[in-house]
């Protein structure tokens, strides 16, 4: 029999169609079936400069907007030559870091919802709301972000900012025991993760699986540390690791970071606390990047600058770049390929989802219907993402 | 970890296949190492690459097409791969002509790589020949065209007037034209 599971199923967390083969309850093949979100950002891209792009990104994984802006302006950092100063760098670590906590509370509270446990749905959104107010007072959006810029910052952050990161980071902690407390011994969690959704070493690797999936199948990689970006090399955390790749060691992985995160935090709101209130936020590099305000008020060259920059973007050399960042759910790359014009003449993402997808049909083939809903929640996937 | 230089991974590559044409792509901002590769050795190379101990490219990371209309050749297929054990990228490029695109799939070697082309043969219209299932995979399956080309535009639908809907009724020419409506102005 042939079950079409979605694309309105509540639990394909978005618009996913999986068309089952199924024998009785067993799943004998599973596919797949993406693309009801497919908005052409790609090709979009190629119309706007790359400033203009940054909101795209947001739409993407809109779970964790920052991270997909990072990712771009990395990307357009790496073709133009040019580094973020210090101070902008760090707030970057340290917003995709409270990214990655949001990013995980919704995957967790959906994944228990999908499970049939309510309560840690409620829990974990309490704290994602946290992280969304911190958006809203850094840069007035709580899930379109656009708040990196290449080269820095939109704007520099706000006073009483880092003091309500710092409340955040130190009540976090005990938040993710509480989660603990509801779900790691709790026998029906038990049972309906382990040893389910398995995922070998080896298929992971063939299959391109990165991030928290691949963690899970114990592999120790991790961009932030294999390939440092944004000032990683200086922080002080761990990769956490699963053993046999299945769906209750991605649990574990993904709430070890959770840990790891706030830690990260922690040290980057230590750093900027160390680099004092006022700093560049953005590189004084004008022919990139627009000058700050106030000295577009106040000099003729800024002006032009900013009229330039704003009037038709900035002129990036020919040739072409590709960037990964580590984002919540594995290596986010954006290949830029420039031919001089302030538009890419091609911008390719890759996106984590799009690729643990294929992972799904190895996971769930021979298992049951419900093990199917356990699979497509621990991979943790954005259709938004998938489909771009 | 030992570090990977990639002259290392073209000197093992021109070792292997002397009589290949492969060549290194320079330019001012090519910030990654990246090889052209010819399209008839493709699978023999990226088996080597992923084979070999010294390299263990074992990961496909990414599949990118370009079009670089006007150029000749066209379309370019683009190949990203990680060796998670050297800690190592490096980035293949194919070049592929306009008429019957055709280029042999890798999913043989990466079953990664199933989507990748199937997202590529979607946008570009590019053929990956081997491959299991080469159908669209983001838009429909009735869908005219390849999108990502760039004599594709960009989208919007186009107003309908008189001259582009073939079969629109026109008025009537025999029709009474209507007088203009007489208005009266009153003071206020």
């Amino acid at each position: 029999m042939t079950l079409n599971m979605g694309p309105q199923h509540p639990s394909t967390h978005g618009v996913l169609r999986v068309a089952l083969e199924l024998d009785g309850e067993t799943v004998v093949e599973a596919r797949p079936m993406i693309g009801y979100l497919h908005t052409g950002m790609e090709k979009q891209a190629e119309y706007k400069t790359y400033t203009q792009s940054i909101p795209q990104t947001d739409r993407m994984d809109y779970l964790a907007p920052m991270s997909n802006n990072l990712g771009l302006c990395l990307a357009a950092e790496k073709l133009l030559g040019i580094e973020a100063p210090e101070r902008a760098q760090v707030v970057r670590v340290l917003l995709t870091e409270l990214t990655r906590i949001s990013a995980h509370c919704v995957w967790l509270g959906t994944h228990a919802l999908d499970i049939g446990a309510m309560t840690v749905f409620f829990y974990c959104f309490r704290e994602r709301e946290k992280v969304l107010s911190i958006y809203e007072q850094v840069c007035g959006a709580r899930l379109t972000a656009s708040y990196f810029r290449v080269g820095g910052l939109a704007m520099d952050i706000p006073e009483g900012f880092l003091d309500r990161c710092q409340k955040f980071v130190d009540e976090m902690p005990a938040h993710v025991n509480e989660y603990e407390k509801l779900l790691s011994k709790n026998p029906i969690w038990l049972a309906r993760l382990k040893g389910v959704a398995l995922l070998s070493k080896a298929d992971a690797i063939a299959l391109g699986a990165t991030g928290p999936v691949l963690r899970g199948s114990g592999v120790s990689w991790d961009l932030r540390k294999a390939q440092p970006y944004s000032g990683y090399d200086q922080y002080d955390f761990e990769i956490p690791t699963g053993e046999t790749g299945d769906a209750y060691d991605r649990y574990t992985v993904r709430v070890q970071e959770l840990r790891q995160s706030t830690r990260i935090a922690a040290q980057a709101i230590q750093k900027l606390r160390q680099l004092g209130g006022k700093g560049d936020y953005r590189l004084r590099d004008y022919k990139y990047v627009l000058p700050p305000k106030e000295d577009v008020k106040t000099s003729m060259e800024a002006l032009i600058h900013h009229f330039k920059i704003v009037a038709h973007g900035f002129f990036p050399p020919v040739g072409e770049a590709y960037q990964a960042i580590e984002a919540p759910k594995g290596e986010l790359g954006f290949y830029l390929v420039s031919d001089g014009t302030p538009r890419p003449w091609r911008m390719k993402v890759r996106s984590p989802s799009f690729v643990h997808l294929q992972t799904l049909p190895s996971m769930i083939r021979g298992r049951l219907v419900a093990d199917v809903i356990t699979a497509i929640g621990s991979i943790d996937i954005v259709l938004g993402e998938v489909d771009r | 970890m030992t570090v990977l230089a990639p002259e290392r991974i073209e000197e093992r590559l021109r070792v292997r296949f002397p009589e290949a044409a492969i060549r290194r792509q320079t330019g001012e901002a090519v910030r990654d190492v990246t090889l052209y590769v010819p399209a008839d050795r493709l699978v023999e190379i990226c088996t080597f690459l992923r084979d070999d101990p010294e390299l263990d490219f074992a990961m496909l990371s990414w599949i990118a097409g370009v079009d670089w209309l006007p150029r000749d050749p066209r379309f370019e297929v683009v190949y990203g791969l990680l060796s998670l054990s050297r800690n190592a990228r490096i980035t293949l490029k194919v070049a592929v002509g306009e008429e019957n695109p055709r280029v042999p799939s890798v999913v043989g070697v990466w079953p990664t790589a199933d989507w990748h082309e199937r997202e590529t043969f979607d946008f570009y219209g590019i053929e990956f020949a081997g491959h299991p299932s080469l159908t669209r995979i983001l838009l429909p399956e009735d869908w005219v065209g390849w999108p990502l080309r760039k004599d594709s535009p960009l989208g919007y639908e186009e107003v309908a007037f008189t001259h582009n809907t073939p079969g629109r009724i026109l008025p009537d020419p025999g029709l009474k034209k209507l007088a203009p409506k007489k208005v009266r102005y009153r003071a206020h």
